[in-house]
């Protein structure tokens, strides 16, 4: 695009802040990448001849005489099978002391798809965890978000769903990510004889912030190769969105924006899009999937974050510590897939949503005898039948060391009702009673 | 000749451009990116410094690129052909467009300059028109779409021809008009007019008085909305609002409809490319698309583009009211539309009002709200915009500033609450909080009354009463405990149960209670308050509630069957025996 052999090069700064830095300098274009004493930076803002550049690792040791050259481009990848198998950091260079990546040098953070040239979501992504499969069914295509405290297993969880979703690609997008979880994703992908089909880009804590910013971009360019030119089912793993989140609270904040809820900068809404409405099911069927992560801070879903989170995902996943059956349990109440009901029936047994929506029912009214229990009232023959069955409904459904068929939690959840409940308290169609009701011997 | 400018300096979409020459406020202009022309639009003026949002992404933009003043607003393209179209926020055909991607600077026509439409006239030679006259129609579909005058044309004009009977193209001259100064001018079947200015071309806009029914319960009757009113639906994320806004756009009785999907998910806009052509209008019995036109400037898309849309929405609405239709606008949500504003105030480093929002927000939206309206037209028919948009407050919370101002702009409000989502009571628009104010209007009582039957409005709020005092009861056990307090609270309480559980819930995705016609909204109601009206009496609390539980099972079983079929006065004599059974 632009001329390459002509480097402009400055060493005069006009100001410096934590995370930007400001020159005079000619033709630069927006977006375009520059390095300032080495470090890569890229332009923000222009004003007259005045450039603002965002210095991605920090300004710490910028001195004003640093040497800045433009580099007549925007950030970008190479793109090609060579990908597979590989670990980059937050710039696509590789951290696995393997060989650079050849390729077609693609720009990040490119078009997004036409609307009308989507199709809808309608593939099972089958994760054998019971509270996700029969509760909150994934489908390629979708995004998602575990809502999670800092202190609950969603990296693992989110390896096991990884690897056991039959999809064609894995990348992961690590930002903030901490080098014990770094190495627990590769040794676990490693471990399951899983890295050919897996790429990584990964910010660790140890790396400066900024430099997260460019993670998701990265990974889902490298996803839209895998998916608009090989038609390839791929699936995204973005984990901690609250920490890319914070990075861009910190630009906006050193560009003197006016923050608006939170300290987030106004365009948050928009900004978390762009990254999650990449998540596609193409007309030629390959597909783009996003479980992303979303830590909390103590539950609260009103901050900033996991509010416009909400608003832009598919649907989210909480985790929950059940001190009843002592496990972590994907939260059948606060869990939700928007579009578990494109496959539910249609992909799975006949009887899938009926069984669901009586599974929870039942757990509701057993937490309505518990709060009752807890307020001194007696409690009726059905309250403590109840009881009985959440107990065994977390242990054996919602747990998330579940691993089973989708066929097995249905017929598990028709084997639960049968022992704690009559046919009518189930309220499940007459149809669905007379096919599956399993008889109890007494 | 066109101004011509360079830009000076970028800010993510905001470029400020030095012109050589007059510019106005919300003028368009390209600016010339390596070949490729970027549209955007004037903002403010400062100097000989204009700031511009671009609708499109400015990577790569540079100082010094050069900018064409093009000395028009942005505007909608009006004709035959705008229903059944899938539009980005700026009228691009989507449907048109080549690749999976969209590609920056692509711009695509909004019709179809090729398709031949059966002409009639309506108006011959020698008729004194005006704007907005109507000259002659074609059918769209099952509608009539009138040709009319362009609404830019100022005073008095004389028809000096109209083309016969026939079929032609949107281009053809369909007639000539002689002004008063005796030039003629040729009008086709398209025009063109700037999305934020009203159109205007009718002679009054009366108050509401008629009813606009949706089908869905907790509207129709509890909180009805007036053809030609205006509503909104505030609500968490995961409370419905998509759902129920979908509901709508079913079942909604309007001739027109048209969605914006604004800065929403892409995947709810494919669910409504793949149904809808599907779907049968209940009113018609045709398909659902053919009254559609979808905006879509999906939460990825420019955002500037985003607040066009809305614009570009309402434009395509007030065409199609000045042919005498019923239109029926939904945005999808006005809250992005706002964020759109407030980035780009953030960006031109305007002081801020409330959460960073422009401090002229609240003024904007009641603007956009008062272009809805019923109006009465030159030629005495009428036409109605009604506009029923939804609100994304941050973390749930009413007290933010785009609710409330939506709430001093718009007459209904169907506040989605998500303690009732939790329980599954869809939809979950609370019945307390929720209001019409076209209940207070004496016109539309005296048209509900007209459809209903006298006392109709009495009806309902005594129904909401018993919603009201059930919930009093309902703390008052939750104390007291179930033992603690009179047997009357229990029943007042299963009173206010069973009107939402038979009545305000409705399932949106069973076939035959997703949408309940006014007759049968009117036989519920009456029914169930006769039952609310009944004396029982209960000797223990567990009792009153199975008595209770049995009832509204009878209740639901009639909402899922065919109205007045055997089976639905099967139930219904089943209540009738469960009533006869206890007290009188």
């Amino acid at each position: 695009m632009a001329n390459k052999a002509y480097q402009r090069t400055y060493t005069q700064l006009q100001a410096i802040t934590k995370a930007t830095v400001s020159l005079k300098a000619q033709n630069v274009a927006n977006d375009e990448l520059a390095t300032v004493n080495g470090k890569l930076a890229q332009v923000v803002k222009t004003k007259g001849d005045l450039v603002t550049l965002q210095v991605f690792s920090g300004t710490e040791g910028i001195p004003t005489n640093a040497e800045v050259s433009f580099r007549c481009a925007p950030p970008t990848i190479k793109v090609s099978e060579q990908l597979s198998g590989r670990f980059f950091n937050a710039y696509g260079e590789p951290i696995d002391g393997g060989p650079e990546v050849e390729g077609e040098v693609r720009e990040i953070g490119g078009p997004s798809v036409n609307p009308y040239k989507r199709r809808q979501p309608s593939q099972l992504i089958p994760t054998g965890i019971a509270g996700i499969d029969l509760n909150n069914t994934l489908v390629s295509g979708q995004k998602i978000p575990f809502f999670a405290d800092p202190d609950q297993p969603y990296n693992q969880v989110m390896a096991d769903v990884a690897l056991r979703a039959d999809v064609d690609k894995i990348i992961l997008g690590g930002m903030g990510l901490s080098n014990d979880d770094y190495l627990y994703f590769r040794h676990t992908f490693e471990a399951e004889g899983a890295l050919d089909k897996i790429v990584c880009f990964i910010n660790t804590t140890e790396e400066p912030p900024v430099e997260r910013l460019l993670v998701p971009d990265m990974a889902l360019t490298a996803a839209e190769y895998f998916a608009v030119d090989k038609n390839e089912k791929v699936l995204v793993l973005l984990t901690d969105m609250t920490l890319y989140a914070d990075a861009l609270s910190i630009v906006s904040n050193r560009m003197d924006q006016i923050p608006s809820k939170d300290s987030m900068p106004g365009s948050l809404y928009s900004d978390l899009a762009k990254i999650y409405e990449k998540a596609v099911q193409l007309p030629a069927g390959g597909s783009i999937t996003i479980i992303a992560v979303t830590t909390l801070n103590d539950g609260d879903i009103t901050h900033a974050i996991p509010d416009n989170t909400g608003y832009i995902t598919e649907g989210q996943l909480f985790l929950r510590y059940d001190s009843d059956s002592g496990k972590v349990i994907v939260d059948p109440f606060r869990s939700l897939s928007r579009l578990k009901q494109l496959v539910q029936g249609k992909k799975t047994r006949e009887d899938h949503s009926q069984v669901m929506n009586a599974g929870v029912r039942l757990y509701a009214d057993a937490q309505n005898a518990k709060t009752k229990l807890e307020n001194g009232f007696d409690l009726s023959d059905y309250d403590l039948r109840c009881l009985d069955y959440a107990k065994e409904y977390a242990t054996r459904i919602l747990s998330i060391d579940v691993n089973i068929k989708i066929d097995e939690m249905l017929d598990t959840a028709w084997e639960l009702f049968a022992r704690h409940f009559s046919p009518a308290e189930t309220g499940i169609k007459q149809s669905l009673i007379d096919k599956y009701w399993k008889e109890q011997e007494a | 000749m066109n101004t011509q400018g360079k830009v000076t300096g970028i800010v993510s979409n905001l470029v400020t451009v030095k012109v050589e020459g007059p510019v106005a406020e919300n003028e368009l202009c390209f600016i010339n990116l390596n070949g490729t022309d970027l549209l955007a639009e004037v903002i403010k003026v400062t100097g000989d410094k204009a700031s511009v949002q671009v609708f499109e992404s400015t990577r790569g933009l540079k100082n010094g690129d050069s900018v064409t003043f093009l000395g028009r607003m942005l505007e909608a393209t009006l004709g035959p052909g705008l229903l059944s179209s899938v539009y980005d926020g700026l009228q691009n055909n989507l449907a048109t467009m080549e690749g999976v991607f969209l590609k920056r600077g692509e711009y695509t026509d909004p019709l179809d300059h090729d398709v031949l439409w059966d002409f009639t006239p309506l108006a011959k030679a020698g008729d004194k028109v005006i704007a907005a006259s109507w000259l002659g129609e074609v059918k769209e579909g099952w509608l009539p779409h009138k040709i009319m005058v362009p609404f830019s044309f100022k005073g008095e004009y004389t028809v000096k021809s109209v083309k016969p009977s026939g079929q032609y193209n949107i281009d053809t001259v369909i007639a000539v008009l002689t002004s008063d100064a005796g030039e003629d001018v040729e009008v086709t079947m398209v025009q063109r007019w700037p999305v934020k200015v009203a159109i205007g071309g009718y002679k009054e806009k009366p108050r509401p008085q008629k009813l606009m029914e949706t089908g869905v319960r907790v509207i129709d009757t509890f909180n009805p909305i007036a053809e030609g009113g205006t509503g909104f639906i505030p609500g968490p994320f995961g409370c419905g609002k998509t759902v129920l806004q979908h509901a709508i756009a079913k079942q909604g009785e309007a001739d027109v409809i048209v969605m914006a999907a604004c800065g929403e998910r892409a995947n709810e806009v494919v669910e409504i490319f793949s149904e809808f052509p599907e779907l049968i209008d209940p009113h018609t019995g045709r398909h659902l698309m053919e009254r559609t036109t979808i905006i879509c400037n999906t939460s990825n898309m420019p955002v500037a583009a985003r607040e066009a849309s809305v614009y570009t929405a309402m434009t395509i609405c007030e065409y199609y009211r000045a042919m005498g239709l019923r239109c029926l606008l939904l945005a999808d949500s006005t809250s992005r539309w706002a964020q759109a504003l407030r980035e780009m105030s953030n960006r031109m480093e305007e002081l801020p009002g409330q959460d960073a929002f422009p401090v002229d927000l609240s003024s904007i939206i009641s603007n956009f709200y008062s272009r809805a309206g019923m109006v009465v037209l030159n030629n005495g028919k009428t036409g109605a915009v009604t506009f029923i948009g939804t609100v994304s407050p941050a973390g749930g919370n009413l007290k933010e500033p785009v609710t409330e101002s939506t709430k001093k702009a718009a007459r209904c409000f169907y506040a989605l609450e998500q303690s009732r989502a939790d329980q599954k009571r869809y939809p979950a628009v609370n019945p307390i909080e929720s209001y019409s104010k076209y209940l207070e209007y004496p016109e539309i009582a005296r048209y509900l009354e007209s459809v209903f039957g006298e006392g109709w409005v009495n009806k309902v709020l005594q129904a909401k009463n018993y919603i009201r005092r059930g919930r009093e009861m309902a703390e008052q056990i939750n104390i007291l405990g179930d033992d603690g307090v009179p047997m009357s609270y229990h029943e007042t309480f299963w009173k206010s149960e069973l009107i939402d559980f038979a009545f305000l819930q409705q399932d949106a995705f069973d076939q035959i209670d997703a949408l309940c016609p006014i007759e049968r909204q009117k036989y519920m109601l009456d029914f169930i308050l006769s039952i609310c009206a009944h004396e029982f009496s209960f000797t223990d609390y567990e009792v009153c509630r199975d008595y209770f539980k049995q009832v509204i099972n009878y209740l639901r079983q009639m909402n899922y069957t065919e109205f007045e079929s055997g089976k639905f006065n099967e139930y219904r004599a089943q209540i009738d025996k469960l009533l006869s059974e206890n007290g009188k």
